[in-house]
This record gives structure tokens, C-alpha cells and sequence, in this order.
């Protein structure tokens, strides 16, 4: 057990970038959701996985929209605990721990301020290890833990509870619940037991980004390399270390999906991405493929470039960091394998360093 | 003829240009003085070094257009002084109230604009639909406090206004009418999406008016004492102008007006529209890309005195390296160093060449035989000119890979010197062969802001199919240029200079941002002459 307080955020929320595998929306919100509560509140504490007594009852929280949309539409403040109340009221079970649903962009921080605000403690772990864009990319799916019943709460007082027949349907209704609404709706569900955490979540990841976090701000300051300072906390490949000399944007199917080229020392490394980088291709050969995560950095701050940021001319290291083993199963891969996002290749798993 | 004036930290320069048409545009004077603390008094000084400076004969009269850019407000900014006490009033509730206004502000600037926020209902939804109704009632007990609190100033900001600008249009008239002569700032006026940020720009704004309203009486008592009496213009941060009255209104987009003024100038000097821009000053090099013959944007967020604001700004990128900076460790064993720090502006009395005891990048470029400014002393003479060499190549190497991170293509890039610190370049850049330094280089911002165009901006959130595609980017097209012709460009003259769409993530519909800009030549026949206020 250990308290979160104000001046940890910063370096959560940088951890969190760059576990966010390019995408997961900008952290800054939820770092100033986070901050304002924790001022307001006071530190939150945080439990490991082991901590947690078997019979708790431990609801992931978190922001369901489009990023473009929650910089605009800011959140009331409310969504996240009426979301967990009116979750609490369909179950008549009372919520003991939060926990962040993915780890990488805003949604880690989401559960820190609900946690300040409640005083409940937060799990340290997540149901992904990393930032996926649908709602049924979790572990408890893999777990057979239903997403079942999801509250969906949005700015405006509205709230609903649903009862799905299966993960993949609470995606699909909570998210056209969500554009009816505006595009930004807080949601808490996939309630699951202290028994079930093992099963549900990546053990440590809150302390994993925070780690992430010091780490590149240490290196800054030192002027040593961010990059490797990441890579060493996580077993991390680095792919390539260059120049973007190509990104290419297009919408199709209503993704926004693109390329990018990095040219290194006398190789190229493609990267292909949608919502998150998903594959990595050196000289045509993959090298790097979802489940496990591709983090670009900027060379010299190792500050994590998402995929809307993504520009000719920037220098990035690109990380290729090993996912949870559970992904990489045959039923990990039907969900969240380079298939599933439409890439015609089956997952490889990372390649070793390159020796130089 | 204009007149074009860019007031930086070290130097007023000046410029008279001829011709009214940008393909026949001259300099037929230009000059630099000192910047001094009191603007306006700064200018008086330009203005009659100019018309000294001018051909015989030349009568104030003949003057057509003033055009300024300046760091006046920017500098208020940043040192938190002269702010007008400033409410914001945001309208969003339900939502917002998480992060209420003035959220990540610096203590010392939160409490120089009164740190007064209120919160509203109102606000749309991204697309367009309310997101709750406005309360009349609600901003009229507002509107009684600021009255009885003294507050004169107000910014306005709601939710998803660059969509609709309506509920800020019509909060601001209920606002006005509970207090005569009220000013108020509305965000929809300052584009872009992302409310924070948005907001923090209109409440910068906000809080400047009152100094806006001081420096317009101000220059325009000074040109009328100069007997000119044509139209004075204010450079924007965009490369674009608007005129003295506007000034009053939109004083923030003044914010970066030095760095375009002088990457557009810089442009013109050389005739390239589409380059890479170095501008060598005393203490900084700043490198920009010019494109079309506009700076090319910076891409989201910017910094103003740790302020987060999404305007638009230039996207600069700035070296610790001048005509001005320091080496240290020349002669002896260890690593020679450049920078960062600079003797600035006296470099005139401070540098070896100039007569002074420090060694500066300026004595090491002459005892290269690379630059001949100054008095080659006996003491830049005795300098070892390999090593002076080996210090300057080190100095183009960083100058050369801060373009290649700039440029967007790995296509060929003519480089633009200028600056008055540009003698420390040579004519080739590592990996760039096509430099060039256009005469009259030291005064390329006051010939940016002569030179200056008027435009017109929208940013937008779309849906967008492919059956509508065509007919939505034309509506966008005709309503950018529209707001340039309503700013005070020249019908006709208006062209689309960039167009940008990005279809947005998780959103339904083919939900897309668009973002255009329409540049126009000034229609000097439609810009009010400034009358001084008393």
C-alpha cells in the first residue's frame, strides 16, 4: 500500500503516454482531473493486486468517446461516481477498490480522481498493459468476467445501465449511447471480485507508468538517453532510432488509419497505425506487431508522440515492448491481433536487438 | 508609399517601401534605432530617422499606410503588468465544471486578471445541437456584479463555439446591456478547438484591452504629430493585419507577429514564397519554413508565459546562437562552447572586432575571413583560423539540422538568411546548397509588416461523405474568404492559401476538421483612418 499524491501525477501521466501506444487520448485532462481532486481531496492510496481481499469488489472507471470531443466538452466532474453509484444501485453491491480499464493516455488518471473524491483506493494494475480503442479488448473478456453490467453516465444527468449478451455488444451500444449524447460518457463496469483481479489485470502498471515516467524526466535532466531509460524498466526492443521521412494519412471504412516511415542507420522502419501504432515493418519485414506495444518517443525528450502528432521531420526512437503472454494466446490474437484491425499478417513476436 | 515598423526587445527598424502592388514593391528607405521603454516614443523616433532617410523631395503626405508590428503585448504578458482586471464567464454547464476557467494558470498571471470566473449554462455539442439553453437571468446577476465589483472587461467563452458562435454572440449583448460599455471577448473569435486553451487565449486578450486602447491613442497622436496621416495597421500573429480599431478589440493576436513579420519579409526579399527562413539575431537564431509565403503553423498547443493556448503562432524553432554569443574556451584545451548567452545588443561596443574584451561568434566569423564587420584587431588576427573554422562549421552543423527538423519534405529547400547576425553564416549550409541573403536581410521584419496582407480564418468540425465532401470544402472555402473581404481585403484579391482536413477519431458521420485560411491584398480604400481619442 502507498499514497499517490499531487506532485505523482505528472510522471504518471507521462508513463501513461507512452503506454499509450500512440493513441488513448491526450493524458493532460486526465492529469488535470487528477490534480484538481487530489487539491481538493487529498492523496489517493494505492493497492497491489496481493492487497486486495478476495471478496472486494473492484469496478474499473473510465472516459468512453472521442478525444477530439473531451478537449472541447470538458467533464462535469460527476460522470465517473454517478456512473459507479448507479452500478452500485443495479448490483446492490458496493464498489471497495477502483481500477483503471487501460493503462495508456487519459484513462489511466480517470480512476486517481474518482479515488480522491471517494476515498475508495485504487488497484495498481489495468485491463489491458497498455491503451486498445474498444471496449472489449480486455483481459476479463479472455477471463470469461462480463463487461456486463456497464453504467454509462454523460455530463447532462443522463444515466444508463446495460445488461449485454456479450462484451463486444456492450461496445457497440454503449458506444452509440455515447454519440447520442454528445461523444464523451464516463463508464464504470466489468465489476469483478479481489478472486478475479489475477485473471482481470495486468499486476502493476499505475507504478509501472509512474516508473516510466521518472525515468524519462530523470534522463532529461541527466542528459542521457530517454529511450533507454524506458527501455530497461521494460524489456523494451528499440525498432529504430530516426528520422520520420514519410507519414501518410487516410480515412477508410471510417478509421483514420496511416503509415509512417522512420529512416534510420541503413534501414527504414514502416509503421502502421490506426487509432494506436499496431505493426512495424523493417525493410518489409515485421518486426514488431499488436498485442505487443510500439511506443515512439522523441529522441531527445522521449516525450511519447501519438499518432495525431505524427510529422515529417520529427526524430523518434521507436520501442517495441513485450505484451501481457495472455494476449498473445490464440484467443488473445482473435481480439486484438493484427487480424482483427485488418492486416493480413499473424502476430510475430518481437524481434531480438539488433546488433549493431 | 507604406511604411512598414517592427518594435523588437533590442531594435525599432523602419522601412519605407514603394509600389502598391506586391510584384512592384521597393525599399526606398530603411533604418534601425534603438527600441526604447515607451513605445510610442520608440516609433516617433523611427518614423524621423525614416523620413530622414527618405529621397529628397518625399512629403509625409505620400504615405499611404502604416504598417506595425510589435511585442508590446506579448511582453505584458509575460511580465504580468498593465493587465485590465478581467472576468471570464464560460458557458457549458452541465458540463465543464471539472476544470473550471483559468485552470493550469501561473499564480502571478491568475491574480494580475482578478482570478473572477463564473460558470454558465450553454454551450453546443460537437455538432452543433444545444448543449443546454442559455440563462438570461443567470448572466444578467452576473453582469450586476461586475458591475458593482468595477470589472470592465470580460471573455466569454462556450462550449464547441468554433461550431457555433451564437450563445457567445448573444451572452455578450445581454452582458453589454446590463453594463454600458462593457468589453467583451468572445472565444468563438479566436477559432480553434480545445476549450482551455481557447479560453485562456480569449481571456489574454481580455485582459489587454485597456493597454490596446493606450497604445492605439498613443501611435496615432504620434503619426498625426509626424504629419501622417494615413491608416495605421497592426501586424497579427499570422502574417496578416487589421487595422488600429481592431487592434482595440483583438490586441493577443498580436502575440508572434515578430518572428512571421520577418520570415515573410524574408520571403519577399528573396522572391521565394516557399523556403526555409534563418533569422540570426544578437542573441537567438530562430528557423521557420515559409510556405506559400506564410509561415507554416506550429501544430497545436503554444506557450505564452506558461500559458496554454491553441492560437495560431508560427512554428519556430529557436538556437541559443547569435552574432552576439559568447565562446568561451577558444584558445585553450578544453571544448569550445557558443551560446547560450549573449552580449545582445552590445555587441557594438562589447564584441574584439568592435573594440570591446569579449569574444563573441561575430570575431570568430572575422577571424575566419568569413564575415569583414568591425576592426580586425591584432588580437582576432593572431587567432588560429582553423580552429575559428572548426567552431563555425559546429555552429552551421546545429543551424543546418535545426532546418531539417523543420522541413516537411525531403525535397529541395532554398535557405533564406536573414538578420543582422546572419554575417556569421557562409553561403553553403551542410546538406543545403541553395542559401541565400537578399539585400536589405538586416531589416526583413519591417518589411514583413509592410508587406503584410489582410486574411480571413475558419476552423470547423464537418461531416463530411463522400457525396458531400466536394460541397462542404467549397461552403468552407467561400466563408474563409468572406472573412477576409469583411477584414478589409480587396475582393478579388483573395486566395486560398492552405486548406486542412482531418477526419476525427470515434466520432459518427464522417465527422471532420476543416481549417482554412484566406489571404487578400489590403483594400486601402475600405481601412478607417485612426483618429486620436483625445
Amino acid at each position: 500500500m502507498r499514497e499517490i499524491g499531487f506532485s505523482d501525477v505528472d510522471d504518471i501521466a507521462r508513463g501513461a503516454g507512452i503506454l499509450g501506444t500512440g493513441g488513448g487520448g491526450d493524458p493532460y485532462l486526465g492529469k488535470l482531473l487528477a490534480e484538481a481532486a487530489i487539491t481538493r481531496h487529498g492523496p489517493v492510496t494505492v493497492v497491489t493486486i496481493e492487497e486486495v481481499p478476495p471478496d472486494a469488489v473492484v469496478v474499473p472507471v473510465a472516459m468512453l468517446g472521442a478525444p477530439t470531443v473531451s478537449q472541447e466538452k470538458l467533464p462535469n466532474g460527476t460522470e465517473t461516481l454517478t456512473a459507479l453509484r448507479a452500478l452500485e444501485d443495479a448490483t446492490g453491491v458496493a464498489a471497495t477498490h477502483v481500477v483503471p480499464i487501460e493503462i495508456g493516455g487519459m484513462n489511466s488518471l480517470i480512476p486517481l480522481a474518482l479515488a480522491a473524491e471517494t476515498g475508495l483506493p485504487v488497484v495498481d494494475g489495468d485491463a489491458m498493459g497498455r491503451a486498445f480503442p474498444e471496449a472489449q479488448m480486455v483481459l476479463p473478456t479472455l477471463a470469461g468476467i462480463p463487461t456486463s453490467p456497464m453504467a454509462v453516465a454523460d455530463d447532462k444527468g443522463n444515466t444508463m445501465v446495460l445488461r449485454t449478451a456479450s462484451n463486444l455488444w456492450a461496445e457497440r451500444i454503449a458506444r452509440a449511447a455515447c454519440v447520442a449524447t454528445g461523444c464523451s460518457v464516463f463508464t464504470a463496469d466489468t465489476m469483478m471480485t479481489g478472486a478475479q483481479l489475477p485473471d482481470g489485470l495486468v499486476a502493476g502498471t499505475i507504478t509501472l507508468a509512474q516508473r516510466l515516467g521518472a525515468a524519462v524526466r530523470t534522463a532529461r535532466a541527466a542528459h542521457t538517453d530517454p529511450a533507454d531509460a524506458v527501455a530497461a524498466l521494460v524489456e523494451g526492443v528499440r525498432l529504430a532510432t530516426g528520422k520520420v521521412v514519410d507519414v501518410h494519412r487516410a480515412t477508410t471504412g471510417g478509421f483514420a488509419r496511416g503509415t509512417a516511415t522512420i529512416a534510420g542507420t541503413g534501414t527504414e522502419l514502416r509503421l502502421s497505425f490506426q487509432n494506436e501504432y499496431l505493426l512495424a515493418e523493417r525493410d518489409g519485414d515485421p518486426v514488431a506487431t499488436t498485442p505487443d506495444l510500439i511506443c515512439v518517443l522523441e529522441t531527445d525528450t522521449g516525450e511519447p508522440v501519438t499518432t495525431e502528432t505524427m510529422r515529417y521531420g520529427n526524430r523518434v526512437t521507436v520501442l517495441g515492448i513485450p505484451t501481457d503472454p495472455r494476449w498473445t494466446t490464440p484467443a488473445g490474437l482473435r481480439l486484438v491481433g493484427p487480424r482483427y484491425f485488418g492486416y493480413d499478417l499473424d502476430y510475430r513476436p518481437l524481434a531480438q536487438p539488433q546488433e549493431n | 508609399m507604406r511604411v512598414g515598423i517592427d518594435v523588437g526587445g533590442t531594435n525599432t527598424d523602419a522601412v519605407l517601401v514603394a509600389g502598391r502592388r506586391a510584384e512592384e514593391v521597393r525599399v526606398v528607405a530603411a533604418v534601425k534605432t534603438p527600441t526604447t521603454s515607451d513605445v510610442t516614443a520608440g516609433v516617433v523616433t523611427a518614423i524621423g530617422a525614416l523620413l530622414r532617410d527618405a529621397p529628397a523631395g518625399f512629403h509625409p503626405d505620400e504615405i499611404t499606410a502604416v504598417m506595425i508590428g510589435t511585442t508590446h503585448f506579448t511582453n505584458a504578458v509575460v511580465q504580468a503588468r498593465d493587465l485590465t482586471p478581467t472576468a471570464v464567464i464560460r458557458l457549458g454547464l452541465p458540463a465543464t465544471a471539472a476544470l473550471p476557467p483559468l485552470t493550469g494558470w501561473p499564480d502571478r498571471l491568475r491574480t494580475a486578471v482578478g482570478d473572477r470566473v463564473h460558470l454558465c449554462r450553454g454551450g453546443y455539442e460537437y455538432d452543433g445541437s444545444e448543449l443546454s439553453s442559455l440563462e438570461p437571468a443567470e448572466l444578467r446577476r452576473i453582469a450586476g456584479g461586475l458591475a458593482a465589483a468595477g470589472v470592465r472587461s470580460v471573455a466569454v467563452s462556450s462550449v464547441f463555439a468554433p461550431v457555433n458562435g451564437a450563445m457567445e454572440q448573444e451572452a455578450a449583448e445581454i452582458l453589454r446591456a446590463e453594463v454600458p460599455g462593457l468589453r467583451v471577448s468572445c472565444s468563438h473569435e479566436f477559432g480553434r478547438i480545445g476549450l482551455l486553451e481557447r479560453e485562456n487565449a480569449t481571456v489574454l486578450n481580455a485582459a489587454l484591452v485597456d493597454l490596446a486602447d493606450r497604445l492605439a491613442d498613443a501611435l496615432t497622436a504620434a503619426l498625426a504629430e509626424a504629419g501622417i496621416t494615413a491608416p495605421l495597421l497592426l501586424s497579427q500573429n499570422d502574417g496578416t493585419l487589421m487595422d488600429i480599431e481592431h487592434c482595440r478589440r483583438f490586441p493577443a493576436a498580436t502575440f508572434a507577429s515578430g518572428p512571421t513579420n520577418s520570415m515573410r519579409g524574408a520571403g519577399f526579399l528573396s522572391g521565394v514564397a516557399d523556403c526555409a527562413v534563418i533569422d540570426v539575431g544578437g542573441t537567438t537564431t530562430d528557423v521557420g519554413i515559409l510556405a506559400g509565403g506564410f509561415p507554416r503553423e506550429a501544430p497545436a498547443i503554444t506557450d505564452i508565459a506558461g500559458i496554454r493556448t491553441n492560437w495560431r503562432m508560427p512554428d519556430v524553432l529557436s538556437l541559443g546562437i547569435g552574432g552576439g554569443s559568447r565562446v568561451r574556451h577558444f584558445s585553450d584545451g578544453e571544448r569550445t562552447t557558443v551560446g547560450p548567452d549573449s552580449v545582445g545588443y552590445r555587441i557594438d561596443t562589447n564584441a574584439l572586432v568592435f573594440g570591446g574584451d569579449t569574444l563573441t561568434l561575430t570575431d570568430v566569423a572575422v577571424a575566419a575571413g568569413l564575415a569583414r564587420v568591425g576592426t580586425t584587431t591584432a588580437l582576432v588576427r593572431r587567432f588560429d583560423d582553423t580552429r575559428a573554422r572548426a567552431v563555425l562549421a559546429e555552429v552551421n552543423e546545429r543551424i543546418a539540422d535545426a532546418v531539417d527538423r523543420m522541413r516537411v519534405s525531403p525535397e529541395p529547400l532554398p535557405v533564406v538568411l536573414v538578420g543582422g547576425g546572419s554575417v556569421v553564416l557562409p553561403d553553403v549550409l551542410p546538406g543545403l546548397p541553395d542559401v541565400r541573403r537578399p539585400a536589405h536581410a538586416d531589416v526583413a521584419n519591417a518589411i514583413g509588416a509592410a508587406i503584410a496582407k489582410v486574411g480571413g480564418e475558419l476552423d470547423r468540425v464537418v461531416r463530411v461523405s463522400d457525396d458531400t465532401r466536394a460541397a462542404v470544402l467549397a461552403e468552407a472555402r467561400a466563408e474563409a474568404i468572406a472573412r477576409a473581404e469583411s477584414a478589409g481585403a480587396r475582393p478579388g484579391s483573395v486566395e486560398i492559401v492552405e486548406i486542412d482536413e482531418v477526419p476525427l477519431a470515434y466520432l459518427p458521420g464522417g465527422a471532420t476538421r476543416v481549417r482554412v485560411k484566406a489571404v487578400g491584398d489590403l483594400d486601402l480604400d475600405r481601412v478607417p483612418v485612426g483618429v486620436p481619442r483625445a
